[in-house]
């Protein structure tokens, strides 16, 4: 009976409080989900960010100028700061799945160290872009 | 495994799908963060010129079919995971639909203005 108590029970499902506090999420698993989420992030709001940033600086020389004062407002720069990571990540773990999907890099040591490399490359080329638009 | 052969496409079709319009997608990326970081400070004549020409009109535009394709993909492998109740996921659906359907639209707007 104590044995039975004493077993973790199972099968474990995963909400939002689960993978936050009860389970350690590996990094590839962390590499996973942020593709998702950043994936989700730049179909919307993103995507219809950029168009109108777009749509605006190609209208007229006042719209071009318009939207350059208005990347320099710091929450609009914020925003930048994100999208710009959002994308470099996706990209960066598509990649990743793409090699996958190819049969590279497979093996568990494999996969984590470029479960790393995704989570560095793309904050540090989020700094790199985000040092140019400042 | 063994599959019966009914004409359904078991989501190969979207799989590639996704994958090549990602690559597509990337490669746009790559030109477009090349071009815009020459060195040549990004003026309104120069942004302007740039989307005048026709090979990056026709660019953007296999971008903006890439990106919603891809993320209509990915949107509803979402909705399929996460979204259980049958009418709910179908009104998010639809919704994806129309709004990547309105941002083509818009794209086709800006690029043929």
């Amino acid at each position: 009976m104590s044995s039975a108590s004493a077993k973790k029970l199972r099968p474990k499902y995963l909400n939002l409080r689960a993978l936050l506090f009860e389970i350690r999420l590996p990094l590839p698993g962390w590499v996973s989900i942020l593709h998702r989420i950043s994936g989700a992030l730049l179909v919307f709001p993103f995507a219809a960010w950029l168009l109108y940033m777009l749509d605006r600086s190609l209208a007229s020389e006042q719209g071009f100028q318009a939207v350059n004062s208005y990347l320099d407002l710091p929450l609009v720069k914020a925003g930048m700061l994100l999208f710009i990571w959002a994308y470099c990540h996706h990209l960066c773990a598509g990649l990743r799945f793409l090699l996958l999907d190819l049969n590279r890099g497979i093996e568990l040591p494999a996969a984590r160290r470029s479960s790393v490399a995704v989570l560095v490359v793309s904050l540090a080329l989020t700094a790199f872009f985000g040092a140019k638009l400042w | 495994m063994k599959r019966t052969v009914v004409g359904a496409h078991y989501g190969m079709r979207d799989w590639l799908a996704q994958r090549l319009t990602a690559l597509l997608m990337a490669l746009y990326s790559v030109m477009l963060a090349v071009i815009l970081m020459r060195g040549e400070p990004i003026t309104y004549p120069v942004w302007k010129d740039l989307f005048a020409q026709g090979w990056m009109r026709v660019a953007t535009l296999l971008f903006a079919v890439g990106l919603v394709w891809h993320a209509w993909v990915g949107t509803r492998d979402i909705l399929m995971d996460y979204i259980k109740p049958d009418g709910l996921r179908l009104t998010l659906q639809v919704l994806a639909l129309l709004l990547l359907g309105a941002y083509m639209g818009w794209a086709v707007q800006i690029l043929w203005r």
